[in-house]
């Protein structure tokens, strides 16, 4: 909402600077987004005196001036204006200068003359319109000086930003209210009084010319109309086209320009028919029903649905309620009788209807959000006055006000002390009084308290809430009226006494950070990415046509096609993290993000939301160093770091199995495994096989894995209760055992079934593989490992032969098992 | 007499000149001073010299053992630093065998440091859903449909009454659904808009605060975010409370905080103003109160909501909203 300080001073003597408006405004709620001068565009424009004016030598109808501006010499500018003439003191665009509508003043050769600026009508300067010609100036006026300021013109616009419970400040004089209100002492509010003129027996009666009946009063609860007659429709006069264009409306003609100027003025919004083209003489305001299509004054034709209100002649819809009128009724240079209608809409109705037809006008965002229920006739008046003025026209005795639902004001009981005990104040009640009144209210003391209200306060007020805040209907809306008028950074800043006791944060939250810190801690970047991606996602993961992560999530009001659909898995977001970075020649990556994916259940209800881990390693092993030979990271890295995960957060025993390439078609086969706990899916790691790496247009190998965070907060065991193993007294023992073996033999089961003696043999304390060796001299398809066993006594150091007869049994155990030789 | 001594003394130094190792040092120790070594020997012999002999012939035996001890003492520190330096030494100034360094991303950095400063002020962390019911995203917040109020913010559907959330209010009427006051949460989380430009992402992050209690006021609310901007930034940094309008809270409240960059002198950062606006805030309107079962009699309480990149940007200087989502590796690595 744009407002000019000029205008604002129509209704109130509060006296302020553009700036102390603009800071006190936005300290009361009315978010002032700008202010500007509003003849800021006149800057470059001087006052200029005709010093010479001669024949242009190829141009009939030219003039070569010599102009004086103030300055040492005089200024050649070629005039085309007819009224051009000596000693004429006119406005001057310097060269530099821009004149509305972007036009530039250069210096140029107009038919080989010189012109070094440009003498300017009013027109050309967005100031007075009414005479043709360049603009003629009180001869007083000294060139060189600043055209503003010669005229004494001097105005801000202040634009501000408000929020959508202040309908009433959709207006000059609402706007004008609130700086009466904080002024100090309050400024006087002066409103506008119409009254309407007596009636004339020589003018006909509008009642004999039109009849309005509300046929949906649910929907309207008030129309009043107007009508004129001799209207000469054409362009308005100056001073009303100024204050349009100052709060960035465009003037149209007299008519419709007063509809506009009494909206912005009182918040109410008007139309105006040609009367001529109202079918019956009748007004009907009704919903659509079985009319279809409308074609609204901007020439464009919309659906309707039944449940819209229109504003209807006798015959067919002639404006959509509210939002916008109808070509077929438009005011028009022809136009010579008028209709003007002010009412009362209501606003969900308009809302509803504007949201689908996809018209937002400066009428509909007024009934929207509430129009002052108890305006709408005096608003009228008013507009029927100025417009009989600026059209010369004749107004038609009476006015129609149909008025099925009255306005119930609203009274408010408030206590003053239960006001206060929400602000944290100790406002006096006659100064609570003041407040209120200074916006509208009006305040009595109350007979006695209310026995409903359980608290302590004993004194009650009746407030009666003014007609046009349409958004104070409780005790608490007037607190905030009292707070911000008393001032928000006077209410004393105070600290809540809270009890010594809250919960700490779920494992949920314990075991997401720590997980985050471990990742950090082994060399990985938290990357963060947006929810959704595109709907090819899946087929670039090369997903089965029946893998439930396609069962996503569409918005169906995505930003564009590469955001709409919510993300069912982490790793595309990671691929094209990596195809940038890579882009940036950052070859190496160790990437990992957490966050939610997403999956479809049935239709309109939320999905299921999971949360993932998930990370990425591609390029070197380690930093590019001069002690470190260069080597490429591969699939035992990436699974180095799932377990240590693992182990740092006590899941212990992860089995890791070959992944199944229909469930996993985005791993190289035979280089992906899946990982399962108890039985329980964790997820899966492997490496990106080349048709997706081609998808995602990656060109080196990368290594990933992704698990189910909520799989693992069940079996996350931080900060439960557990024990902690004694120290071993004793020393160890260790033998090692190399197996040549095929190489399709697992090593992990290897490992595990070494591990399962631990059962049967408690001085069994640890297994692990130090060596593996595939080549020569071994024969194709075997492998040797070398596995070294660690066994150990809590009770006393073991002897050598107790511990090479036991290893002796698991050895040939194993070596039975897997049909092992032994090393030559 | 006498000779002996100087004897030992010129033998003992000619020895010492020829030591190249511990080995060799230990043997002339043990050869000059040891239990029976020569000097030993000669000083317990003394006794037998003529008595006129015998304080001079002490003295100077003692003086020899001084010297050949603190001989001793320097060879065995010169023999030390050869040994060291047998290695060839390193160059201090090359680089050391590096790991990668890891690092959180500026959004959960922040996000930590908001939860433990409300943590330290008795909140408890809450979480809900991405994807909401219009009813907990708008209605429980006293948004109804077709109210104008929801043009403040661009939503995203994914079913009829099915959105991404648009803010972390959501959490406000879960809670307190499932619980009577007092309640004390904070909670972070993603949050979804349809708007994308250079200064809105379609999706960024927020921390609601509610705190709901008997007689909790809008100076407990003033106290309480005072408390946290201090925390969060400094204690310099001065705040400023502006009426505003959200439908979940009455009275409302926009805070500006003093500009951190320019400290008020008002720069780019604040458009000139002195003052950056960082949060919404207000005290919880008792139609949510109504909706959730509470006596509106009896509790009242303050919500707040604040935007986690805004924040983010300010603290660590970062200029461009977009580099969050970006996940460029020289951005991430900075934190």
């Amino acid at each position: 909402m744009k407002v000019t300080i000029s205008w604002l001073k129509d209704f109130t003597s509060a006296d302020y600077t553009p700036a102390e408006m603009a800071e006190r405004l936005t300290m009361a709620g009315l978010e002032v987004d700008s202010v500007s001068d509003r003849y800021a565009y006149l800057d470059n424009i001087l006052v200029a005196r005709v010093v010479q004016v001669e024949q242009h030598p190829d141009a009939d109808k030219l003039s070569c001036c010599k102009v004086d501006v103030g300055g040492d010499k005089l200024l050649s500018i070629v005039c085309g204006a007819p009224n051009v003439r000596e000693g004429l003191v006119v406005p001057c665009a310097m060269i530099g200068s821009a004149l509305p509508g972007e036009i530039l003043i250069k210096k140029s050769k107009l038919r080989g003359q010189i012109s070094e600026g440009m003498l300017c009508s009013g027109a050309e300067l967005n100031l007075d319109v009414s005479h043709s010609g360049i603009m003629e100036l009180d001869p007083s006026f000294v060139p060189g000086t600043p055209l503003a300021e010669a005229l004494g013109f001097s105005d801000h616009v202040l634009e501000v930003d408000l929020t959508p419970n202040r309908p009433d400040c959709l207006s000059v004089i609402g706007i004008a209210r609130e700086v009466a209100a904080f002024s100090n002492p309050p400024a006087k509010l002066e409103l506008p009084v119409s009254v309407m003129p007596e009636d004339n027996p020589s003018v006909a009666s509008i009642h004999d010319n039109i009849a309005v009946d509300i046929l949906d009063s649910d929907l309207c609860s008030r129309y009043t109309a107007g009508m004129l007659v001799d209207v000469k429709v054409g362009p308005s006069p100056f001073w009303l086209q100024d204050r349009l264009v100052a709060v960035g409306m465009t003037p149209i003609n007299n008519i419709v320009d007063v509809t506009n100027y009494v909206m912005m003025e009182t918040g109410q919004p008007l139309h105006a028919f040609d009367y001529d083209n109202i079918a019956g003489g009748r007004i009907e305001v009704r919903r659509a029903g079985a009319d279809t299509t409308f074609k609204t004054l901007d020439g464009k034709d919309h659906a309707l649905e039944p449940d819209m209100l229109m504003i209807c002649d006798g015959q067919r819809p002639v404006g959509i309620a509210g939002v916008m009128g109808g070509e077929n009724s438009e005011i028009l240079p022809g136009t010579t009788r008028v209709l003007v209608e002010s009412a009362c809409f209501n606003p969900v109705s308009i809302r509803r209807t504007a949201k689908r037809s996809g018209i937002n006008t400066d009428a509909s965002h007024r009934f929207e959000r509430g129009v002052d229920p108890e305006a709408t006739m005096n608003v009228l008046k008013r507009a029927m006055l100025l417009m009989a003025e600026v059209s010369k026209a004749t107004i038609l005795n009476g006015l129609v006000d149909e008025h099925p639902v009255k306005h119930e004001p609203v009274k408010i009981d408030l206590a003053p002390c239960a006001l206060n005990q929400r602000l944290g104040t100790d406002i006096g009640t006659g100064d609570m009084v003041t407040l209120l009144e200074a916006v509208g209210f009006q305040v009595n003391s109350s007979d006695s308290a209310k026995a409903l209200d359980k608290s302590d306060c004993e004194e009650h007020l009746t407030v009666k809430v003014p007609s046009f805040r349409v958004d104070v209907s409780r005790p608490e809306d007037l607190s905030e009226e009292v707070a911000r008028l008393w001032g928000y950074n006077r209410i004393e800043t105070r600290f809540p006494d809270v009890p010594v006791r809250a919960k700490g944060p779920s494992l949920k939250i314990v075991m997401r950070e720590e997980i985050r810190d471990i990742m950090t801690g082994m060399g990985f970047s938290e990357a963060l990415n947006y929810s959704f991606n595109s709907a090819s996602a899946c087929d670039f993961m090369s997903l089965d046509a029946d893998d439930k992560r396609r069962s996503v999530e569409t918005i169906l009001n995505p930003i564009s096609e590469e955001l709409s659909v919510m993300r069912t898995t982490l790793l595309p977001c990671l691929f094209d993290n990596m195809r940038r970075n890579n882009s940036q020649q950052i070859d190496t990556l160790k990437l990992f993000e957490v966050g939610k994916t997403f999956l479809a259940t049935s239709k309109g209800s939320q999905p299921l939301e999971n949360e993932m881990l998930a990370a990425l390693w591609t390029g070197e092993r380690t930093g590019i160093s001069w002690h470190t030979k260069r080597s490429q990271c591969d699939f035992y890295d990436i699974k180095g770091v799932v377990e240590s995960l693992f182990r740092a957060v006590g899941i212990n025993g992860v089995s890791f199995e070959v992944a199944d390439s229909a469930a996993y078609p985005y791993y190289r086969r035979g280089y992906a495994a899946t990982m399962h706990y108890k039985g329980k899916l964790l997820g899966s790691i492997g490496e990106v096989n080349d048709d997706v790496l081609k998808n995602f247009s990656l060109r080196q190998a990368a290594f990933v894995f992704e698990l189910d965070l909520d799989m693992m907060l069940s079996f996350y065991s931080h900060n439960t209760m557990g024990t902690t193993d004694p120290l071993p007294k004793f020393p160890s023992l260790s033998r090692d055992l190399t197996l040549i073996l095929d190489t399709s033999v697992e090593s992990g089961s290897v490992l595990a079934d070494i591990e399962a003696f631990k059962q049967e043999q408690p001085l069994l304390e640890d297994v692990f593989i130090f060596d593996l060796y595939e080549g020569a001299p071994l024969a194709k398809g075997k492998k040797s490992l070398s596995l070294r066993v660690v066994y150990r006594s809590m009770e006393k150091t073991l002897k050598e032969k107790m511990v090479k007869n036991i290893h002796g049994d698991i050895s040939r155990r194993i070596i039975e098992k897997y049909a092992a030789e032994l090393p030559s | 007499m006498e000779n002996n001594i100087q004897a030992i003394e010129r033998s003992a130094f000619k020895d010492i000149e020829a030591v190249d190792s511990f080995e060799k040092l230990e043997l002339l120790e043990i050869r000059y001073l040891g239990r029976k070594g020569l000097l030993t020997a000669f000083l317990r012999n003394i006794a037998q010299l003529p008595v006129e002999e015998r304080p001079d012939a002490g003295k100077n035996a003692n003086l020899l053992k001084n010297r050949l001890e603190k001989a001793f003492r320097e060879l065995s520190k010169k023999l030390k630093s050869s040994r060291d330096l047998k290695g060839g030494g390193v160059d201090v100034t090359l680089p050391g065998r590096t790991f990668f360094r890891g690092s959180l991303h500026p959004v959960t950095k922040i996000s930590r440091e908001i939860s433990d400063i409300f943590s330290r002020l008795g909140f408890e962390i809450a979480e809900g859903p991405e994807v909401e019911t219009d009813y907990y995203n708008f209605e429980a917040l006293n948004i109804p449909k077709y109210h104008p109020a929801r043009d403040m913010q661009d939503t995203f559907y994914v079913a009829e009454n099915i959105v991404l959330r648009t803010h972390t209010s959501p959490t406000q009427p879960r809670v307190m659904e499932k619980r009577k006051p007092p309640v004390r949460i904070v909670a972070p989380g993603k949050v979804y808009r349809c708007d994308s430009d250079l200064t809105h992402t379609p999706m960024f992050h927020q921390v609601e605060g509610l705190m709901v209690d008997r007689r909790v006021s809008f100076g407990d609310l003033k106290g309480t975010l005072t408390t946290f901007v201090h925390q969060l930034f400094d204690e310099e940094i001065s705040l400023r409370f502006r009426p505003s309008f959200f439908p979940f809270t009455e009275p409302s409240a926009e805070v500006d905080i003093q500009c951190v960059m320019c400290r008020g002198k008002g720069c780019r950062v604040c458009s000139k103003t002195g003052w950056l606006e960082v949060l919404g805030s207000g005290m919880v309107h008792p139609a949510v109160f109504e909706n959730v079962g509470y006596d509106t009699q009896i509790y009242s309480g303050f919500a707040f909501g604040m935007g986690i990149e805004r924040l983010a940007m300010l603290k660590y200087g970062i200029d461009d909203l977009r580099k969050f989502f970006e996940n460029d590796m020289r951005f991430l690595g900075q934190f």
